[in-house]
């Protein structure tokens, strides 16, 4: 082993596993000169944790043979935080704060998922007021716009692309704003309740929403005209990251990559949540298995993102957004004042000064929360990356016996290495960001 | 104090005079005792003497209505096909808040879940991974192993749920019929404990290779630190009182 290794990068090591080398920056011909004397051809390459196009904390475990993989596997949890075990030590509505945080591109999806669960365990599902459906509906096709920006978005910058990343974080934006008119927060807005929502739409909401979805209109095309006639993105995308119908099946894979398989299956069309069974939409699908046949999806199912949100706006009814039993819903009057999203001061006026058992009722359904009757449940969402499923299992107690959260980004991510192997180190790139995966999803 | 009333607690669970009985349905798994999670006398709530026992929802017989029938008796029939009684398989069936459970004998799951997904009349062709339930006090019982499978072909969900003995938790893994459980059969694992046999390569996949423990399980604590706020200190989570 030669000790002549230039200043910034350390020097190869012996290990059980065979040699070792740091890369730090320099020159990396010297690098695959070094490497090349060793009589083994074969070089595992750790990708990330840290590396700007693993999309978060991913590690991609390479073994290449030059520039062809032979192996790709992933290393996940280095974004771990323990939600589902946090989840027990709370109360039901205090779970939506921490599923929020899940998959943090989904908040809104996350949200809902978990909300359904703990509506069917109450059995409280026919309660929900109309207009919490419509709103949640709307908040999550939004969101699914929002969702497919980004995983747009980052997937062309990994690629070089930086105007599709310019565009799409531009045009997230618009929903970003969105949230925060309507929730408080740009995300980990803890906005759907069990029962309904947090709190109505604000003035000015419906206008805005309808302004952007006009906006939109004309920044969609804006993508096409970018990308998808593009021939240098095409060349990168299409026949990569191959996964045929068979492959997605059996590996569980749901979301964009199924239907950029050719089936066309949405759980919201299969099993209708919400409402969704009133709303005229396409499930938009491909038959290339490919990157390209998944941005395509993706991209229609902005549209159809749309047109939901659109009749949405117009089945918007005044009325009520959380269920009627006082048991459940917190008696809030929610106010913006000068720090933040609160109880408004009147209403705590007026329990303070007027009605002694209200504020006893208050102080119990917040801090020790309400009762859910022991069993367990599994509610599934179409978020935007594939089948959201919540499993969650209560003992009659006022927190979550135990709370499972089948994220599909944690699936669809098992589909790299068939994905990847046997194609180029470059394509791994393309591969991966044609999956979406969100860390905090995949690790939660 | 309990004398009084002619009834203990500690030995007639079903008297039905003690607070908390709803019914005869389900099976007991828990019995909690007190409110505020104070089980060291230090409780002057009044509240001290609760009993009250966690019941799960129970068997339920036939007709178990809508779909359910029609896949009961399929699934039935295939497992006698393969000479296999579908009593020793399936130990019990529950069907509660329009969800359908079928409660499965660990050593015929394989066979369950092949049948589920090759059948025609079944085809629940996606399954939706594993997840975990650690019920302590259940004893025999304690690990729960739950699969949701999914008929695209019929638009149909059901469930599946092994429960094993903490001191030997094995379950043969589904890998072999469903590949999507690789992932999902090591993060039960890790979080767990309940051991996957047959799984090509059984590690941890969240937690750190060298951690010891399996977090989610209800004996290890969640841990933390209090919260100091303008001179109040308020306890870590796991500390606080529990109302369940």
């Amino acid at each position: 082993m030669s000790n002549h290794t230039a200043p910034q990068q350390a020097a190869g090591r012996e290990t059980t596993e065979g040699r070792v080398f740091t890369v730090t920056g320099g020159d990396w011909d010297e690098l695959a000169a070094a490497v090349g004397k060793a009589d083994d051809e074969r070089i595992i390459v750790n990708m990330g944790p840290q590396h700007p196009s693993t999309h978060g904390v991913l590690r991609l475990i390479l073994e290449i043979d030059g520039e062809n993989v032979v192996e790709a596997r992933c290393g996940i949890g280095y974004l771990h935080t323990g939600i589902e075990k946090n989840l027990e030590y709370r109360t039901w509505t205090q779970g939506t704060t921490l599923v929020t945080r899940m998959d943090y591109l989904t908040p809104l999806f996350n949200e809902t998922a978990y909300c359904l669960a703990v509506e069917r365990l109450l059995g409280i599902e026919d309660d929900v007021p109309d207009r919490a459906n419509v709103i949640r509906v709307m908040m999550m096709e939004l969101n699914r716009i929002a969702s497919h920006l980004v995983a747009i978005a980052t997937g062309g910058m990994e690629l070089g692309a930086t105007t599709i990343m310019i565009y799409g974080f531009r045009d997230r934006e618009l929903i970003l704003d969105v949230f925060e008119l309507i929730t408080g927060l740009r995300m980990n807005h803890a906005y759907i309740r069990p029962g309904g929502l947090a709190q109505d739409l604000p003035s000015g909401a419906v206008d805005q929403i309808r302004e952007a979805v006009k906006t939109f209109r004309k920044r969609l095309p804006e993508y096409d005209k970018l990308a998808t006639g593009n021939p240098i993105f095409k060349a990168r995308l299409q026949d990569v990251g191959h996964l045929d119908l068979a492959g997605c099946m059996a590996l569980g894979a749901t979301g964009p990559i199924l239907r950029a398989a050719g089936l066309p299956h949405d759980l919201r069309k299969a099993q209708p949540y919400c409402g969704y069974e009133d709303y005229e939409f396409e499930v938009p699908t491909a038959d290339t298995c490919d990157s390209y046949g998944r941005f395509l999806v993706r991209l229609e199912e902005m549209r159809e993102s749309l047109r939901i949100v659109e009749q949405c706006l117009d089945r918007l009814e005044p009325g009520p957004v959380m269920v009627a039993d006082k048991k459940i819903a917190w008696p809030a009057q929610l106010a913006l004042g000068p720090d933040g999203l609160g109880n408004s001061l009147d209403h705590i006026k007026k329990i303070m000064g007027t009605s002694m058992e209200a504020l006893i009722h208050h102080f119990k359904l917040v801090t020790e929360g309400f009762r859910v009757p022991p069993g367990q449940v599994y509610a599934a969402v179409e978020s935007a990356k594939g089948e959201l499923g919540v499993h969650a299992v209560s003992d009659g107690g006022t927190r979550p016996f135990r709370v499972h959260f089948r994220d599909p980004s944690f699936t669809n991510l098992q589909t790299m290495a068939a994905m990847c192997e046997g194609g180029q180190v470059a394509d791994v790139i393309v591969a991966v960001a044609s999956i979406d995966p969100v860390m905090g999803g995949v690790d939660r | 104090m309990s004398e009084s009333n002619g009834v203990n607690p500690d030995e007639e669970l079903n008297a039905s005079n003690l607070p908390g009985q709803r019914g005869d349905g389900g099976e007991v798994v828990d019995v909690r005792r007190g409110m505020f999670g104070a089980h060291d006398g230090g409780d002057t709530t009044g509240y001290g003497g609760l009993v009250r026992p966690i019941r799960m929802p129970g068997g339920s017989s036939r007709p178990y209505g809508g779909w359910f029938d029609e896949v009961a008796d399929e699934l039935e029939g295939a497992l006698e096909e393969q000479d296999l009684l579908p009593g020793n398989a399936i130990e019990k069936t529950v069907v509660d808040r329009g969800e359908l459970t079928f409660h499965i004998a660990r050593e015929h799951l394989e066979r369950v879940a092949r049948t589920l997904r090759d059948d025609p009349a079944l085809r629940f062709e996606l399954c939706t991974g594993v997840s975990g339930v650690h019920f302590p006090n259940d004893t025999g019982r304690e690990l729960h192993a739950v699969y949701h499978l999914r008929s695209i072909t019929h638009n149909r969900v059901l469930r599946l749920e092994v429960s094993v003995p903490d001191a030997d938790p094995h379950v043969p893994s589904l890998v072999k019929v469903y590949p999507t459980n690789d992932w999902h059969e090591r993060e039960t694992y890790d979080f767990f404990g309940i051991v996957f046999d047959g799984h090509p390569a059984l590690t941890r996949i969240m937690m750190p290779d060298d951690w010891s423990g399996h977090p989610q399980r209800k004996d290890y604590p969640l841990g933390g630190i209090p919260v100091e706020y303008k001179g109040a200190r308020i306890p870590a989570p796991d500390q606080r009182r529990s109302y369940s």
